[in-house]
């Protein structure tokens, strides 16, 4: 199983990913350059990791999403292929049209870089499987512009299709607009693709995904991921 | 030689809370009167073009592929000849 990391001039988050894949999940990982045009290898996953892609000029993600190697992520994910964008990844993948809606600056103008809590909104992913349908977890969050927005029709759209799988909440999963960090239309905290494939969040697990570190709930994003890749489901070749 | 001024403001239905914070900033240095404050961003674009029509048509691209972000933004601009 081969995991590839996308970097981009900026990216900050590739380290800790790359670390997690290798040494705590035991897969196979490489970093891939965004000036590359094609993928050197046979990928099972890409993950487009957090950071300031581009120092997150014009918009954040609006620079990176026309990188060479945006065109082969997007044939990736049209064959299939899993994609995972974490915090400027997520950003990133809205950008390229990839996710729908966009980031606004947080609502109370602050970059914010703290422990929150989500709630599993749904477990049947390939990246949340290993969790429980409404299960509570604290994980970091670390942006500025982490504002999630789209129209309502889109916000219908994304609830018809349980496309919502986070969504800022209390510990005991309530959720109301004192649990939400940023100003995140619906206390949205990730949403997937309709077809199930890319998936974006905000919130980083691989800062959270070892004993060591006091907090190992993120790691079931990674193990979610492998248990359904095992499962012998379309790896976009 | 053109030159393309080009503004992208968010949408008026997009909350703007750093033109909030601007506006309560105005308000307490007295100007009681300002009611509302918008942030955008300003852009100076200088481009080659055969003639003006493509020089529109240039811009107008730009501004859809990358300059502003039609989920949340909008566009206009000046085009001008240097």
């Amino acid at each position: 199983m081969r995991f590839g990391v996308v970097v981009f001039p900026g990216t900050s988050g590739e380290a800790d990913c790359y670390h997690v894949l290798k040494e705590v999940m035991g897969s196979e990982v490489d970093y891939i350059w965004h000036q590359s045009i094609k993928f050197e290898k046979e990928y099972d996953c890409i993950i487009l990791p957090g950071g300031f892609s581009h120092g997150d000029y014009l918009r954040a993600g609006s620079i990176a999403h026309f990188a060479p190697i945006m065109e082969q992520v997007k044939k990736f994910a049209q064959n299939g292929g899993l994609v995972l964008g974490i915090g400027n990844g997520f950003q990133i993948l809205t950008e390229a049209g990839l996710l729908p809606g966009a980031f606004l600056r947080n609502k109370d103008l602050k970059f914010i870089c703290k422990e929150v809590y989500v709630r599993v909104e749904n477990n049947e992913t390939p990246f949340t499987n290993n969790y429980e349908q409404g299960q509570v977890i604290n994980i970091p969050i670390a942006h500025g512009e982490g504002s999630y927005f789209c129209d309502e029709e889109t916000l219908e759209e994304l609830r018809a299709n349980n496309q919502i799988v986070l969504r800022y909440s209390s510990s005991t999963g309530e959720i109301k607009e004192n649990y939400n960090p940023n100003g995140s239309i619906d206390n949205i905290a990730s949403i997937i693709n309709k077809e199930g494939n890319v998936l974006g969040m905000m919130p980083h697990p691989e800062r959270c995904a070892e004993k060591i570190l006091g907090n190992d709930l993120g790691k079931y994003f990674f193990t979610s991921i492998v248990k359904w890749l095992d499962g012998g489901a379309n790896h976009g070749k | 030689m053109y030159k393309a001024l080009v503004y992208v403001t968010l949408k008026p239905s997009i909350l703007d809370p750093q033109g909030n914070a601007v506006q309560v900033g105005l308000n307490s240095l007295g100007f009681d009167n300002v009611k509302d404050v918008r942030i955008g961003k300003y852009l100076e674009v200088t481009l080659e073009a055969e003639d003006k029509a493509s020089a529109l048509a240039q811009t107008e691209e730009m501004c859809k592929k990358l300059l502003a972000n039609p989920v949340i933004e909008n566009y206009r601009f000046d085009l001008m000849e240097v």
